[in-house]
This record gives structure tokens, C-alpha cells and sequence, in this order.
């Protein structure tokens, strides 16, 4: 415990800073993968309920299914782009 | 048992140094086969500015998708040709052609474009095939995947926005081209009409914006993200280098094994993220020309 905060103090005030961002990117990283957790599962629940619904249709519900998909997906990854920007700037 | 050799007694690697100098660009191209290492030349400034124009590891790599996009397209078009006038059906290089055109012609390109989307279908198989052959280039041993760099895919999608424009001008004519930018609901007249179209012009203009950069960033950032989950599973190796032995043969183990069902998930994603682009895109004009 006395070694961790040695450590802690030891640091400098710009890895101080550095640690923050650091922080930042990771916690925006996670909130971005909740989102689209959330999205893309409910996109892909969906899609296999209408083809079990309409076996018939799959064909068009997995083209729907994938723009969609990719829709959502494109937001998260300009997300993580910015967070991954965080991390280098 | 196998005696484990000695712990290294250097500092461990900077993995995320390492992962940023194999996923970014450099000047360096590492040729197969331990033929050595190619120097490219430059830079190469255009006269007056400061702007270097000189060939890149990722220069070369488009250009040599580019080459392997015409070879393959050629000998399989040649190909399917020749057999269908001999009566017969194609084979090998020619049957896998055949079948990857005809689904992005009729499944991406017209279905998605609508009435007149055989014009556009060179276009969008021409986009689907560069950056699956870019994609599949950044799998291969000392390959790099020109997709995962920012700016190869900000020119492929700079030329997918100017189609979307200049499609959708010539489709809708200047004043219906001018309709999709000052954007009045339909019977709204007066004051009303004006005060919605100076709030929707912006967003109008932002929304034409808005889709060649996410084009732009989700190839890019697919691409990248696969590499970093790769030389990050690799990683892991380095950094339990000064393990006990038991720890370091269990890591190394589960790394190679993760790393494998990673590449064969790449795969994967090299075709879906061509299939994307591509099927963006095509939505994107069919959206642009047949708005009325």
C-alpha cells in the first residue's frame, strides 16, 4: 500500500495528465461498445426473429440486417477512432 | 520435459510502438521470402509546396491489388467468354469470378441503385474488388492492408461522394439537385416554407457529408482494429516473456490459438467490409436518384 502511493506521488505532473486522457479514452471506448452492443444485438435478435417468422424472406432480412448493422457500426468506430485520437494527441 | 531456455534479460518490447509501426505506413517494404528490404525513394516534393509525393509501403500495396484485381478480372473474364462460346460452362479462376461479378452486379449494385443501376455496376465492382484485394493483402506474411490507412480509404470514398453527386445532378436536374440541398417540406408555403428551410439546409448539407465520412472511417477503422487485436493476442507473448516457464508456454499457446480464429474472423471481415462499402455506396446513389 506505502509502495502504491510512493508511486503515485513519484509521478509526474505530465504523466498525471497523460494517465487522464489515458482514462478518458478507455472509459469512452467502453460507453461506445455498450451502444452498440446494445444496437447490433437487437438488430440481430430481430433479423432471426423475422426469419424464423418468414423463412421464406431470409435472403432480404440479411441484406437489411447487414446495413443495418454496418449503420450502427459506423457511429461506434468513428467513436473509437476519436477515443484512439485521445490516446495519441 | 523439454528444459524451457532462459528468460530474455532485456526490458520488454514496446508493444504499442510495435502494433503502430506495423499497422501505419512507412517508407519501408519488407519483401518476402527473406529477400530483404525495399527502400522506397523520396520524398519527392511537388515544386513549391511541401508536399511530399513519393511512393509509400501503402502505395505499393494498392498497387499491387490494383494489378491482381486486373490479372484475376482479366483471365476470368477471358476465360468465362471462350468456354460460354464453346458451350460449356466455366471453371476454376473463371467460375469464382463469375459468381463474385454476378452478385455484386445484380444483388448489390442493381438492387440497391434501383432502374438504371447497370451504369453504376462497373463502378461498384471496381470498389469491391480493390478493397478486397487491399483487405486480403494485409493478411498475408510481410503484406499491409492499404485499407488501414485513413487516407486510402478517404480517397475511395471521395470518389463514391462525387458519384453520389454528380449522379444524383444529372438524374434530378439542377433545380430537383437543388431541392435535396434547401429542403422545403411539400405544402408548406410562406413564412413557414423559408423558416424551414434555413433549419434544414444545414443539416441537408451536414447529411452529405456525413456518409462518405462514415465510409471513410468504417473501413478504416475495421481494418485497423483487426490488426491490433492480432499483434495484440502476439503481444501477450512478449509481455509474459519474463514468466516462469509453465506461464509463458500456456500464454504463448493461447495466443497463437486466438490469433488463428482472429485471422480466420479477418477473413471474413475482408469480404464484409467490401460488401459494405460497396453496398453503401450503391444505396447512397439509388437514395440520391430517386429523390423526388
Amino acid at each position: 500500500m506505502h509502495n502504491v502511493l510512493m508511486l503515485l506521488q513519484a509521478e509526474s505532473a505530465a504523466a498525471a495528465l497523460n494517465s487522464n486522457a489515458l482514462l478518458g479514452a478507455g472509459i469512452g471506448m467502453g460507453l461506445a461498445i455498450i451502444g452498440a452492443g446494445l444496437g447490433i444485438g437487437r438488430i440481430g435478435g430481430q433479423a432471426v426473429e423475422a426469419i424464423a417468422r418468414q423463412p421464406e424472406a431470409s435472403a432480404d432480412i440479411r441484406g437489411a440486417m447487414i446495413l443495418t448493422a454496418a449503420l450502427v457500426e459506423g457511429a461506434t468506430l468513428a467513436a473509437l477512432v476519436f477515443a484512439l485520437l485521445f490516446k495519441l494527441a | 520435459m523439454i528444459q524451457a531456455p532462459a528468460p530474455p534479460a532485456q526490458s520488454p518490447p514496446n508493444i504499442g510502438a510495435m502494433i503502430f509501426e506495423h499497422t501505419g505506413d512507412s517508407k519501408l517494404v519488407e519483401l518476402p521470402f527473406g529477400l530483404g528490404e525495399w527502400h522506397l525513394p523520396g520524398p519527392w516534393y511537388i515544386p513549391g509546396t511541401h508536399v511530399d509525393v513519393s511512393p509509400t509501403k501503402h502505395v505499393v500495396f494498392m498497387i499491387v491489388a490494383a494489378t491482381l484485381v486486373f490479372l484475376t478480372l482479366w483471365y476470368g473474364g477471358r476465360q468465362v467468354a471462350r468456354r460460354h462460346r464453346e458451350g460449356r460452362g466455366p471453371r476454376g479462376i473463371g467460375a469464382a469470378v463469375e459468381a463474385m461479378v454476378l452478385f455484386v452486379r445484380n444483388d448489390v449494385a442493381i438492387a440497391s441503385i434501383g432502374h438504371g443501376g447497370e451504369v453504376f455496376a462497373p463502378y461498384i465492382m471496381t470498389l469491391f474488388f480493390f478493397i478486397l484485394y487491399c483487405n486480403l493483402l494485409g493478411l498475408l506474411p510481410w503484406g499491409a492492408a492499404a485499407t488501414g490507412n485513413i487516407a486510402v480509404t478517404a480517397g475511395l470514398a471521395l470518389t463514391a461522394f462525387l458519384t453520389i453527386e454528380i449522379s444524383g445532378f444529372r438524374a434530378l436536374g439542377p433545380k430537383g439537385y437543388l431541392k435535396t440541398i434547401v429542403m422545403v417540406p411539400p405544402g408548406m408555403k410562406g413564412i413557414g416554407a423559408v423558416i424551414m428551410a434555413i433549419i434544414m439546409t444545414p443539416v441537408e448539407l451536414i447529411g452529405k457529408i456525413v456518409k462518405p465520412f462514415a465510409l471513410t472511417l468504417r473501413l478504416f477503422a475495421n481494418m485497423t482494429a483487426g490488426h491490433f487485436v492480432i499483434l495484440v493476442l502476439l503481444g501477450l507473448i512478449f509481455v509474459f516473456g519474463t514468466a516462469p516457464a509453465a506461464i509463458r508456454y500456456i500464454v504463448a499457446g493461447g495466443s497463437v490459438a486466438l490469433t488463428l480464429f482472429m485471422m480466420l474472423l479477418e477473413l471474413l471481415v475482408a469480404f464484409l467490409q467490401a460488401y459494405i462499402f460497396a453496398l453503401l455506396t450503391s444505396v447512397f446513389i439509388g437514395l440520391m436518384r430517386h429523390e423526388h
